[in-house]
């Protein structure tokens, strides 16, 4: 027992101040994309074409649009463009609606509005969320899973991950939903009582991700379920998820 | 040996004329000859869409003593005798080859489909099953009761199907029933490379992103002829191993979660980030996405990431040492770990298992060691074995292994090679009509990628073995004699992928 509280003391209090104090993130981070205002539309053509998921639209003709919902955050973009286009350190990235994820020249992605005013009466204190892995690579589950862990600690705003949908508020969907697993994601949704909400975390929930257009997957949650936040990334940084979670629920303004 | 198979080292590549094409009969008695003989592991085993006159078996044999790859192949129409019976390994390979190709290996024990997917090359059979409508493997008899669970779990992870044939307490078979996250990458990878495809890799499985862009990259490297700059390679072993250690601290912290023991449950879990944001610091991304690239590594570090990345790593052995020593000491988690979920070093090797999961068993199996690839022909990690098999053994070889990748990634971030981290070819194209095979280790143990490239230097073939196809059926001996209630430890002592099983 003594060994248990001696490392309880050494391992010390290791919770971040977030959201009074920014996250610190890593200098390569890539975070909310900038696309330069003013510059020719042919200047982007080629960060168009380098997209391995269709997310970056260009062409000479057309202005430029970057879709943050199919956006891998692979970072090709930049790379074929790098005077037009670069990555910021901006891990805000969560929208409620999927026209809002849409990006152009000089243009600034609104946060997230909170959610209804009934809904965060209900939930603004205590949502509780059962996570549906439907399809995907695990990492976006990985990302989610991770904010139970003491430096994150989501339950200090009175979030949790729950068993079983009987006892959750909503879903939290992850993978771009395989024809394999839509029956179990459609039950599962059903098994929420109402009201219910449900946040499509990552590129897959949203649009598919790498697997867009497969015969195999239905292009993210809302093909199956309605949806009320979208958190892009591949997978999205759990700061960015967390920040989504408490801007819906009218926490952080 | 001599004729009937073609020997490549890890890496290799082997001119498509040069694959022996042996009659269905001698190719069957070939491979059971050599698995029988000289203890080579079935590494892949898959059907090439061929032409008119049938598909292509191939058969990658690993033979570890020698660190060379065999391999052979036949031609076959519609069926063919199963190699199963007579070698348990090739089981899975077998049902996979079955259900994508309409091909029958004759007498295999248990034809089931194994994820559930739409049939390719092959007509569609009439009746093909829904995903979880599949009769199970059952045992009848009074009080014998049958327990489902999934493909929703009752944690924050992916979906499959466990099905528990029990008597009381007792387990007597588990079987595991995958496929709901199949989306279909191997079918995407034909005519391939494209833009997608070192996407497709880096979410094979998530967690994997290092270990499956490094075959595929090797796979590129070897039909390219590309030599990596050792920067890079550098580069690449210590992100493997980074990898190892957040999934192996990841893992030792659920596994004190499942018994219950919180204080190693909670600091594991902060330790695991922690190692995971010292991948960031490499690349930006905590699951190592964008560093490995085809000919090297997709970005560099400086001096001053090196110095933040060796204090950081310091930190996290001093928070690891005290939290798994915690583990370690407390009986009641010794007492739940010893003798629970225990497989024989002879079950072992009947299954072909690979990774943590054999080394638990005593097997002495690492591709970094028998085929050495990169940085690793030039440092050597030891292979960390335990003898007993159970919980116990697949925690501890963890924490051996733990130590183990933080001593080499300190040893090679203090004498990193300087140069280039990457040559990209200036054509960029791959040599057609070959076949090549990388092996990895990745944390959970053997990843093959094996391809063949047609006329125009594009894949035409792409197979994809995730360790966790070969150990999905080692969780389930694990479990025969064992209480229902110790499952979720043993589940956890494997920690097995269901996307790169399901691809």
């Amino acid at each position: 027992m003594w060994s248990i509280i001696k490392a309880r003391w050494r391992q010390g209090y290791r919770t971040a101040a977030y959201p009074a104090v920014p996250p610190a993130l890593p200098e390569r981070f890539r975070g909310c994309p900038e696309l330069t205002a003013g510059a020719p539309a042919a200047d982007f053509v080629p960060a168009a074409s380098a997209c391995p998921t269709g997310a970056f639209t260009a062409s000479a003709g057309a202005p430029p649009a970057l879709d943050l919902g199919l956006c891998l955050f692979c970072g090709a973009c930049a790379a074929a463009c790098p005077a037009v286009v670069k990555f910021t350190a901006e891990h805000r990235l969560a929208a409620r609606r999927l026209e809002d994820l849409r990006l152009s020249p000089g243009g600034r992605q609104p946060r997230a509005a909170p959610a209804e005013d009934s809904l965060r009466r209900l939930f603004g204190r205590s949502l509780r969320l059962r996570q549906v892995s439907a399809g995907g690579c695990g990492a976006c589950e990985a990302d989610s899973n991770v904010l139970g862990v003491p430096t994150y600690d989501m339950g200090r705003f009175g979030i949790q991950f729950v068993a079983s949908p009987r006892h959750a508020d909503g879903l939290l969907v992850t993978g771009p939903v395989t024809e394999n697993m839509r029956l179990a994601l459609r039950k599962t949704y059903d098994a929420v009582p109402n009201p219910k909400v449900v946040i499509a975390a990552g590129a897959c929930a949203i649009g598919g991700g790498p697997y867009r257009d497969h015969p195999e997957v239905h292009n993210g949650a809302a093909a199956a379920i309605p949806v009320d936040l979208f958190v892009p990334g591949c997978p999205p940084h759990p700061y960015t998820i967390l920040d989504g979670l408490l801007r819906f629920l009218g926490r952080i303004p | 040996m001599t004729a009937d198979f073609a020997r490549l080292p890890n890496g290799g590549v082997l001119p498509l004329v040069q694959l022996p094409r042996l009659g269905l009969e001698r190719f069957r008695a070939a491979v059971l000859d050599e698995i029988a003989k000289s203890g080579a592991r079935l590494s892949a085993f898959f059907a090439c869409p061929g032409d008119a006159r049938g598909h292509l078996l191939i058969a990658v044999l690993a033979l570890d003593d020698q660190g060379v790859l065999a391999v052979t192949s036949c031609a076959v129409e519609r069926e063919y005798a199963a190699l199963t019976p007579d070698c348990p390994q090739a089981q899975g390979f077998e049902r996979e080859i079955a259900e994508v190709w309409g091909i029958r290996p004759l007498g295999h024990p248990w034809l089931k489909p194994l994820r559930f997917q739409p049939p390719r090359g092959a007509p569609a059979a009439a009746e093909r099953p829904a995903i979880g409508l599949a009769p199970f493997f059952a045992i009848s008899g009074a009080e014998i009761h049958e327990l489902a669970v999934g493909p929703v779990h009752a944690g924050v992870i992916e979906p499959g199907h466990f099905r528990f044939q029990c008597h009381g307490e007792t387990v007597y078979h588990l079987e595991t029933s995958l496929g709901y996250q199949h989306r279909g990458v191997e079918r995407a990878l034909l005519g391939g490379p494209a833009a997608r495809t070192i996407h497709y890799m880096e979410t094979l499985s998530g967690d994997t992103s290092i270990g499956h862009a490094t075959a595929y990259s090797r796979i590129c490297e070897a039909l390219g002829r590309i030599r990596v700059p050792a920067r890079g390679q550098a580069l690449r072993g210590v992100a493997q191993e980074l990898e190892r250690l957040a999934n192996h601290i990841g893992d030792l912290g659920a596994l004190a979660g499942d018994v219950g023991f919180l204080p190693t449950m909670s600091y594991c879990g902060r330790i695991r980030g922690d190692a995971l944001n010292l991948t960031a610091i490499l690349c930006g991304n905590r699951f190592g996405r964008g560093l490995v690239r085809p000919g090297g590594c997709g970005c560099d570090i400086t001096a001053g990431d090196v110095e933040r990345l060796l204090s950081r790593l310091e930190e996290v052995r001093r928070d690891t040492a005290s939290a798994v020593q915690l583990l370690f000491e407390s009986p009641t988690a010794r007492a739940r770990f010893d003798d629970t979920g225990a497989l024989s070093a002879q079950t072992c090797r009947e299954l072909g298992l690979v990774g943590v999961a054999a080394r638990a068993c005593g097997l002495a199996r690492d591709v970094r060691r028998d085929f050495p690839y990169g940085i690793f022909q030039f440092a050597q990690l030891p292979v960390c074995t335990w003898e007993s098999g159970d919980v116990f053994a697949r925690a501890y070889v963890r924490w051996m292994e733990i130590q183990q990748s933080l001593i080499f990634v300190s040893e090679q971030l203090a004498a990193l090679p300087d140069g280039e981290i990457r040559r990209v070819p200036t054509d960029g194209t791959l040599a057609p009509e070959r076949l090549a095979i990388a092996l990895v280790e990745g944390w959970r143990g053997e990843i093959c990628h094996a391809a063949i490239t047609g006329a125009d230097g594009r894949f035409a073939c792409y197979k994809l073995v995730d360790p966790s196809f070969h150990n999905w059926f080692g969780l389930a001996f694990a479990m025969r004699g064992q209480q229902i209630s110790d499952f979720p430890i043993c589940n956890k002592s494997f920690n097995l992928s269901y996307c790169g099983h399901d691809l």
